[in-house]
């Protein structure tokens, strides 16, 4: 289970990224509890796996449409899969490395594993997920936190 | 080797991330007159045999790689060159974490995320003594 205020050290890190990335705020919607480890996923799923002092997963999931137009907000004009997948690992691999500010350095990350399309690949370690909704310009997404 | 133009000599960077995006924008958004991209990496490995080719004065790098993570890098870089300046630009924001690049060799810390200003406010500091 987590925390409250460990729940708000990822909506920070949500918060930040598109503040600083995209130079535009995101909102974050109401944080809910997944008790059917189904918390579900969009187009596109960047994934860290968690080990050390806590052990599970972080996962960032996200349509291709909101990845696009974050992409093109940072600059890059290259718009293609491979880039999409890129920026979907990186927004999971930020959002999990700045949690240590908080978790410290006994909070391990692994490098991002990234699901496209097969939204049925993602699945949670454990029955119990936080997800906090995160809305941007019209569109949405989700970082998922699954620690035991 | 450095290469001189005017007063001040021309340094080569090297960009050392996983992701290409982030290679790409800090290649596009630095903007030091004396730093001329030679190459970039996506892993330690692969930045540890770029640095014995072009031999760079100045490397960002990411900590949180594949085949070979950014301290045990930073530690391979310092061994082949001591005065090689290294800038670590990584997710990874605990204080211990930042020590422990600066203890290994590294010569500053930038957190990411990060915009261009900060970038380049990082990179102006690290050139101070260069």
């Amino acid at each position: 289970m987590l925390k409250e205020s460990e729940i708000r050290t990822f909506i920070e890190g949500a918060t930040n990224y598109f503040e600083i990335s995209a130079q535009q705020s995101a909102s974050v919607g109401s944080p809910y509890l997944v008790t059917d480890g189904n918390p579900g996923a969009y187009d596109y799923t960047g994934i860290i796996g968690i080990s050390g002092a806590r052990k599970g997963i972080v996962y960032f999931s996200a349509p291709r449409g909101m990845l696009a137009v974050l992409l093109m907000r940072m600059q890059e004009t290259d718009t293609s899969d491979e880039n999409i997948k890129d920026l979907v690992g990186e927004v999971a691999n930020t959002i999990s490395g700045n949690a240590r500010r908080d978790f410290g350095r006994n909070f391990v990350i692994s490098v991002p594993t990234v699901v496209a399309s097969d939204v049925e690949k993602v699945t949670a370690p454990y029955s119990k997920s936080y997800v906090i909704p995160i809305n941007w310009r019209k569109h949405s997404a989700k970082l998922v936190v699954c620690l035991e | 080797m450095s290469i001189r133009n005017g007063s001040q000599s021309l340094l080569k960077l090297m960009i050392v991330d996983d992701s290409n995006i982030i290679r790409r924008r800090i290649e596009r958004s630095q903007q030091i007159a004396r730093l001329e991209v030679v190459g970039s990496a996506s892993n330690g490995r692969e930045a540890v045999e770029l640095f014995r080719r072009t031999r760079p004065d100045v490397v960002t790098m990411d900590l949180t790689m594949p085949e070979m993570d950014g301290i045990e890098c930073v530690q391979e870089l310092v061994a082949l060159n001591s005065k090689v300046l290294i800038l670590v630009v990584s997710a990874l924001a605990d204080k211990a974490t930042a020590v422990e690049a600066i203890e290994k060799g590294a010569n500053g810390f930038l957190c990411k995320p990060f915009t261009d200003r900060q970038l380049n406010d990082a990179l102006h500091e690290l050139l101070l003594d260069a």
